[in-house]
């Protein structure tokens, strides 16, 4: 049997299966099947590949077994860690994780540029244009998502800004542009360090590109680099001359950017602001002092009135999943539900980290898909509620989107949970959200902060309903 | 048998190229918000095949700097791969058919 005819089959129904297993993944009922058949795809490609081995350079023939080797080793530490990281890693903190590992097929896709570049293997200007510039993006994936990651997980607090940041960012660009043309033009036969800074500069960028972005932002900004990396490998394979990576390469860099968008869209944001606006920097002046005070609550109390109410409706952030008070508000909705209580779910596009992530970890709790409501479905029907109450949530719940033209968040959709007859805030303390704004929500006349633990909060409410007793 | 690689250069290349983008276009477009988390993973881990070039290349390599840099390809491209699958996986058990749906 021909290896390059086993080999190239192998990717043509890799292609397929990558392509078939997204479609799937794009349905809420066939998702969970569309995975595993990517998957399959993915081993037979892998598989497919140490047939190469059968057909390697003349160069590299001496060095065979080394490479064997140091090939089965890589592929060992990093499926063995990257399993292990991925199946440990808690629900909450999925997002930075997907950074992570997008960040790394970055690198990869730089790699193979590097590698391409160094050992003047490219030739033609149309390949050697391609390996330059997947190499540009491959690399600036991998620091930028670098960043994200950091900034997700919480080790890096500082948003770098400067005036002239964008003026710095661009001469970067410019300079990176520049050296890539130079090496273009030159055929590739440029020396070594004039790679090296190039692939050292694009690292550069991508680190300078994400720093100041906010981490609100942070999920658009990972879907940004998503498709990057889906560029930058299917440039790649137009210089390795292969099709499956092509194929997967150019899929997700266009559904990326579509993603992308529509992420954008659903925070209200265009791209070019996420990436170039200085979010949170007018925040502290244009805002002024906000009327009114909070008014604190005690747990028990909110509870018993909740017990008491028609109709709640529960508003759920990244603080509910963070204190890990998903199954105990589960718990007590049941109870309310026992009561005779009307409780609703509703869940803003980009509750949680990412568009999706919070329906993701109410689902892990165990809660009904029926009670819970997007924003559009269910923003109508804050004025019949008694209570809403919001769970750890910030910026989402805001009525200074829809008010005030000077908030930084102005124009962003919000639920309305002011609008209901009473409003109950559970909340750690007293400080900002995510994009450092003040919720003028806090301070409104009918709303009362619990302020503690969103899972301790929630055991009090649940004992303060249950001493009630009956009620069934 | 006679077979050689195809080679994909030139206008080849740009129409599968051109057809692969409007592919990913239509797939994603159209999805319910609550699904973009988990396809955004779950694009992550397809292009995951980024290891399958960094293991030719690695094979291929014929010099000390070209091993270590392929060894590091082919260590991070095979993370992605990995990791991706994992996340992705993990995200999706949560769209079970809801046989726990409680109708009281």
């Amino acid at each position: 049997m021909n290896a390059a005819l086993l080999i190239d089959s192998s990717y043509f129904i890799a292609a397929f299966l990558f392509i078939y297993g997204l479609k799937r993944m794009s349905s809420p009922l066939t998702a969970r099947s569309g995975i595993v058949v990517a998957g399959i795809g993915m081993v037979l490609a892998v598989l497919a590949s140490f047939l190469y081995t059968l057909d390697v350079n003349e160069a590299a023939r001496p060095h065979l077994s080394t490479n064997l080797t140091l090939a089965l080793i890589a592929l060992a530490l990093g499926l063995g860690w990257a399993w292990r990281s991925g199946k440990t890693v808690a629900m909450t903190e999925m997002p930075q994780m997907v950074a992570l590992y997008n960040g790394m097929g970055g690198g990869a896709a730089a790699a193979i540029a590097a590698i391409e570049l160094i050992g003047y293997k490219t030739h033609g200007s149309v390949s050697l244009s391609l390996a330059v510039l997947g190499g540009l993006i491959g690399a600036v994936a991998l620091s930028g998502s670098l960043i994200a990651w950091a900034k997700l997980d919480g080790r890096i607090n500082k948003t770098l800004r400067f005036g002239s940041l964008q003026l710095v960012n661009g001469s970067l660009l410019l300079v990176l542009l520049a050296i890539g043309v130079y090496i273009i033009w030159q055929g590739g036969m440029v020396s070594w360090p004039v790679f090296a800074a190039f692939f050292a500069l694009a690292l550069i960028y991508g680190v300078m590109m994400t720093m100041p972005i906010g981490g609100a932002d942070m999920p658009v900004v990972i879907s940004l680099y998503n498709a990057f990396t889906g560029l930058a490998v299917g440039f790649e394979g137009y210089v390795l001359n292969n099709p499956a990576l092509m194929i997967a390469g150019m899929v997700v860099g266009s559904a990326g950017s579509l993603l992308t968008l529509l992420m954008a869209k659903a925070m209200n944001r265009s791209v070019a602001n996420v990436l170039f606006s200085n979010f949170g920097e007018l925040s502290d002046e244009a805002q002024g002092d906000m009327a009114g005070s909070q008014k604190p609550i005690d747990a028990s109390d909110a509870g018993i009135n909740m017990r008491y109410a028609s109709k709640v409706i529960i508003a759920p952030g990244y603080g509910l999943a963070v204190a890990q008070a998903q199954h105990k508000l589960y718990e007590l909705v049941k109870l309310l539900q026992d009561a005779g209580v009307e409780v609703k779910f509703a869940i803003h596009p980009v509750a949680g980290r990412m568009p999706g992530h919070m329906n993701v970890l109410l689902a892990e709790a165990g809660v009904p898909y029926d009670i819970i409501f997007d924003m559009e479905d269910i923003n109508g029907e804050f004025k019949e509620a008694d209570v809403a109450i919001v769970i750890g949530a910030n910026d989402t719940v805001n009525p200074a989107a829809r008010t005030n033209k000077s908030s930084p968040i102005y124009g962003m959709p919000v639920l309305n949970v002011d609008m209901a007859k009473q409003v109950y805030v559970v909340k750690r303390g007293q400080g900002k959200g995510y994009s450092g704004v003040e919720n003028a929500l806090f301070y409104a006349d009918n709303t009362q902060m619990v302020y503690g633990d969103a899972q301790k909060v929630m055991v009090s409410m649940i004992q303060a309903i249950k001493s009630l007793g009956g009620g069934h | 048998m006679d077979y050689t690689t195809t080679i994909l250069t030139g206008f080849v290349a740009l129409y599968i190229f051109m057809l692969a983008a409007f592919t990913g276009f239509e797939i994603i477009g159209r999805v319910p918000a609550i699904l973009h988390t988990p396809l955004m993973s779950g694009s992550n881990f397809i292009h995951g095949i980024v290891v399958v070039g960094a293991l030719w290349a690695l094979l291929n390599a014929s010099s000390l700097p070209e091993q270590i840099i392929g060894f590091l390809g082919v260590l991070l491209g095979a993370g992605n791969a990995a990791g991706g699958y994992v996340v992705t996986e993990r995200m999706l058990q949560m769209f079970k058919p809801s046989s726990k749906t409680n109708k009281e």
